[in-house]
Formats: structure tokens, sequence, C-alpha cells
């Protein structure tokens, strides 16, 4: 682990706008190390559909990614309304989003199936009323 | 046979707001959807994306996904801000008067593909 580089986000709930903001910079960072295209982009998507989902889902939080030389380790927690049934919030097409998200862009509920999907590891640990964190790695 | 940002553009007689020096860029595939989340489960290199929404996250979701060229249909208005943007990422960004259907349709008969999900 002693060649790991972590970096640290803090993820603002106010400005839908904005999100996005600590994905796009890991991205760009990534791609300044040399970490492959194919490995840049699954990185970026999830963390992306994660740091979407911090901001319409829960209030915000922290987003720590650790890079080691063999694999990208995503962890995003924040302190909102937990998921009362992880099975459920992971089928396609399930979302609770409004109808104004979806005015957005967002709330298909494809977000989760997306992180799955684009990452090697995926772990969810979350508690209703506490807070959620949700786990990824990518593998170089 | 490869197509071009161009052969695109033209296909649409679409107008370019940002990227003009990237018209010769190469495009593989497309995918048309208002949804990001849709766009973001189709993953393919040198892609263009058609949409009719229009707000920052369009520009987020084709930086994540390294699409070449954002087309905006029905004559959606993309504000100077979300032109930024994209200028700031190096796409190129065009508009047409077309509709989501007959803008894939073109494209299609163009000869673009979706490309397997
Ligand atoms: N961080 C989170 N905190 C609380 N609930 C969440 C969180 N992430 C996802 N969810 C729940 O899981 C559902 C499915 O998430 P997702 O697949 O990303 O779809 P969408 O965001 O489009 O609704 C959400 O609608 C929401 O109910
Ligand atoms: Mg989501």
């Amino acid at each position: 682990m002693e060649d790991a580089i972590i970096l640290k986000y803090g993820i603002s709930p106010d400005d839908f706008t904005r999100a996005g903001e600590a994905s796009s910079d890991v991205k760009s960072k990534l791609k300044q190390m040399g970490v492959s295209p194919e490995a840049v982009r699954k990185v970026a998507i999830a963390m992306y559909e994660g740091e979407i989902n911090m901001v319409i889902h829960a209030k915000g939080g922290e987003i720590t990614v650790q890079i080691t030389p063999d694999r990208i380790i995503m962890e995003l927690a924040d302190v909102g309304p937990g998921i009362p049934d992880v099975e459920l919030a992971m089928k396609a097409g399930y979302s609770t989003a409004p109808d104004e998200i979806r005015s957005l862009g967002f709330g298909a509920g494809m977000g989760l199936p997306n992180m799955k999907k684009y990452t090697d590891e995926m772990k969810i640990d979350t508690t209703v009323g506490v807070g959620t964190t949700i786990t990824m790695v990518v593998k170089l | 046979m490869a197509m071009t940002v161009e052969d695109v553009r033209a296909a649409l007689g679409a107008r370019v707001l940002v990227g003009r020096e990237h018209l010769d860029r190469e495009v593989r595939s497309a995918c048309g959807s208002d949804m990001m989340s849709d766009v973001l489960a189709f993953s393919k290199d040198h892609s263009v994306l058609l949409t009719g929404l229009v707000n920052p996250q369009v520009v987020r979701t084709a930086e994540m996904l390294d699409i070449v060229c954002i087309i905006f249909i029905r004559g959606k208005k993309a504000d100077e801000k979300l032109l930024e943007m994209a200028r700031e990422r190096d796409l190129v960004v065009l508009e047409t008067g077309h509709r989501m259907f007959t803008a894939c349709g073109l494209l299609y008969q163009a000869g673009l593909r979706g490309g397997a999900v």
C-alpha cells in the first residue's frame, strides 16, 4: 500500500449543476497518471452515478478515492436516509426519484446497476436513518 | 467505412456551436436519450450523443464517456455557460431542428449504428 495516492472530495447537496465535479477531477487526474482509458472510463462512470446519487437521494457526503498500482478503490459515504431494500434498489429501472429530478435527466433507476456493471467489486453498507457507504473497486 | 463528425453534421444539416476545429474526428456509433443514466449504460468509443436535455449534466455525461460530439435536437438552446463547459472539454456541440426520431433516422440512413450494449 506504500504507493497509494488518496484523493478526498466533499460533496455538496445544494447545487445539482455542480454534481459530478469530483468525478470529473478524478478522471483528469487518472488520465494524467497514465491509467488506461478503459479503466479511467469505468471509474468515471461509476463514480459519477454514485456522486449524483449522493446529491439527489442523500444530503451530500464525502468521497475518498484510493489509487494503488493494481486497483482503484472508491468509497462514497453519505449521511442520507439509507436504502431500506438494497436488492430492490439494485433492480434496473427502480427509482424513488421525483419527477423534478427526471426532468433533469436522472432518476431512470439505472445508476446502481451501472455502478455494478462498470466495477469489479461493489459493496453497499446502509442503515435506514443513518446513511449509506458504497465501496467500489476497479482493477487495473 | 468510417464516418466523421462532419458527415454527421451534413446528414442532419446541423449547425456547429462548439468545436469547429474537430469536425474531422471519427464517429463509430450513436446514442439518443434524454435520460443520462441510459446514456451512461452505453459506453462505446467514438460515439455521438443526441439529446433534448439541455443542462450541465449532459456535458458531464459526455465527458465521462469520452463522447466526441453532443447533438441538441429540435432546436433546444444551449446557454453560453454550457457551451463554455463543452469547449473546456474539447467537445463538438451541434444543433439541429429535427426531432429525435427524425435525427436518429437520418443518421441510421447515413450508416451510423447504435452498437450492441
Ligand atoms: N446514496 C443513496 N442514499 C439513499 N438512497 C439511495 C442512494 N443511492 C440510491 N438510492 C436509492 O436507490 C434507488 C435506485 O438508485 P439508482 O439505481 O441510482 O436510480 P436513480 O438514481 O435513477 O433513482 C434510488 O431511487 C434511491 O431510492
Ligand atoms: Mg442514480
